[in-house]
């Protein structure tokens, strides 16, 4: 977002072009914007994590190298405040899924294809999670019910589903922008078509735009 | 802590929307000689003395901290300019007028750190705050007239500051016209008594603002 200031985008703007000029933090930026906004868990970018943590490691041994060799502070003072920037979005951005993984940890479990937009190692996490809570919880409450009703997800045995879990609430409202011209596509749960024009703010349905915030087309504010 | 903002007042702390901010570009006057600077975010620089380069607002500020350039304030922050986009505002009801996405925060900024490089500086921060105040005005009368079930409201020209004080609120009230007035929850039409209006379409009603 930060370099577009200039920039008209036009509807015909080469993606070509749009992916060469940004830079890794920016991606990063709008991946943390996106996790932030959005009620369900995104889909992990696991290159541009991997890419933007040795950028980060690169950098500390670089300002550690300056410093040691007399370049003037004020430089090494700007390299740190860019590195603190960058360190910031990036340890933001884990924070904020760990925060949803934890609390959506029961729901996870019982679904792979969320399971599928985490990394590795927040599966461990959400394993981990998911095993703790469900001992603590039999050990201090449901073994202490009467028996229909000590199962960790359903409310009672006669219970259908498993209706004691949370679930990430996907028809909240959003502000999203879009990148271009979206030509009409279809409201959730209604028959009306909605066009959007590049850069028009609009308060919409999450679920309507789900799948084109994973492709990118739609950025949340 | 980073991440930690509180959800409940609103998704973004106004720090964070500030950290947003500081990313947008404006223009420079180094009074020394730097070599370019590598970041992760990009490069910037070789900075020569009377040179004028474009640099991030984060950038500009802490070299200005230090004395070590001039900021010259962005096109639309001039007493012209603010004053023409003033008087926009208060003719219309609706429409907002175009302003940069951060103009609050840009202007903040720069009133803190560059209060000598802005030329008539009380004039233009007052005119910014009326501009603030007649906005958010707007803001609100429009969103009294919030009263059905809208699938999507498209506002334009908002900027990221008065968006992200908006947003709990808006979002709440969509989410609780969007459950109560759902047309799975009216029973059977014919047996609703004489006092219920006319509301018989309700789901296929879209609000478009301009």
């Amino acid at each position: 977002m930060a370099s577009e200031a200039g920039e008209g985008s036009t509807a015909g703007m080469d993606d070509y072009e749009t992916l060469i000029s940004t830079t890794d933090v920016e991606l990063l930026k709008k991946a943390w914007r996106n996790e932030k906004a959005a009620p369900e868990i995104l889909r992990f970018e696991t290159s541009l994590i991997q890419r933007i943590r040795g950028q980060i490691q690169l950098m500390e041994e670089n300002i550690e190298e300056f410093a040691g060799s007399g370049i003037d502070p004020l430089t090494v003072s700007l390299y740190q405040m860019d590195l603190d920037r960058t360190q910031y979005l990036f340890r933001s951005y884990l924070r904020i899924r760990l925060q949803k993984i934890e609390k959506y940890m029961f729901h996870i479990s019982k679904n792979p294809e969320v399971q599928s937009r985490l990394s590795e190692q927040e599966k461990g996490f959400a394993r981990r999670c998911a095993d703790d809570m469900e001992r603590h919880l039999e050990e201090s409450v449901l073994s202490k019910l009467p028996d229909n009703y000590q199962d960790i997800v359903k409310q009672s045995i006669i219970s259908e589903e498993s209706d004691m879990i949370p679930e990430p609430q996907l028809d909240s409202f959003v502000v999203c922008k879009s990148r271009r011209f979206l030509g009409p596509f279809q409201l959730d749960g209604s028959d009306e078509l909605l066009e959007m024009k590049p850069d028009e703010l609009c308060i919409i349905h999450y679920k309507s735009i789900r799948e084109r915030v994973q492709e990118g087309d739609i950025d949340l504010v | 802590m980073a991440g930690q903002s509180d959800p409940q007042l609103s998704l973004f702390s106004a720090e964070e929307v500030e950290f947003i901010a500081e990313d947008e570009m404006v223009e420079i006057v180094p009074n020394l000689r730097m070599d370019a600077l590598n970041f992760v975010c990009g490069d910037f620089g070789p900075f020569f003395p009377q040179l004028a380069t474009q640099v991030p607002l984060w950038l500009a500020v802490a070299l200005k901290k230090r004395g070590k350039c001039t900021i010259r304030p962005p096109q639309w922050m001039t007493v012209e300019k603010l004053t023409q986009v003033l008087e926009a505002e208060r003719d219309s009801q609706r429409v907002f007028e175009q302003l940069p996405f951060h103009y609050v925060e840009i202007s903040r900024l720069l009133f803190d750190h560059a209060r000598d490089d802005i030329p008539d500086v009380y004039m233009v921060r007052s005119l910014i705050e009326d501009i603030r105040d007649v906005r958010f005005h707007k803001v609100e009368t429009n969103l009294e007239s919030l009263n059905e079930r809208a699938f999507a409201l498209k506002i334009n020209n908002l900027s990221a500051m008065e968006v992200n004080i908006v947003r709990p609120f808006v979002g709440r009230a969509l989410q609780a016209f969007y459950k109560h007035d759902s047309p799975d929850l009216i029973p059977d039409q014919d047996r609703v008594s004489d006092r219920r209006p006319q509301v018989a379409n309700n789901a296929t009603r879209r609000h478009l603002r301009r």
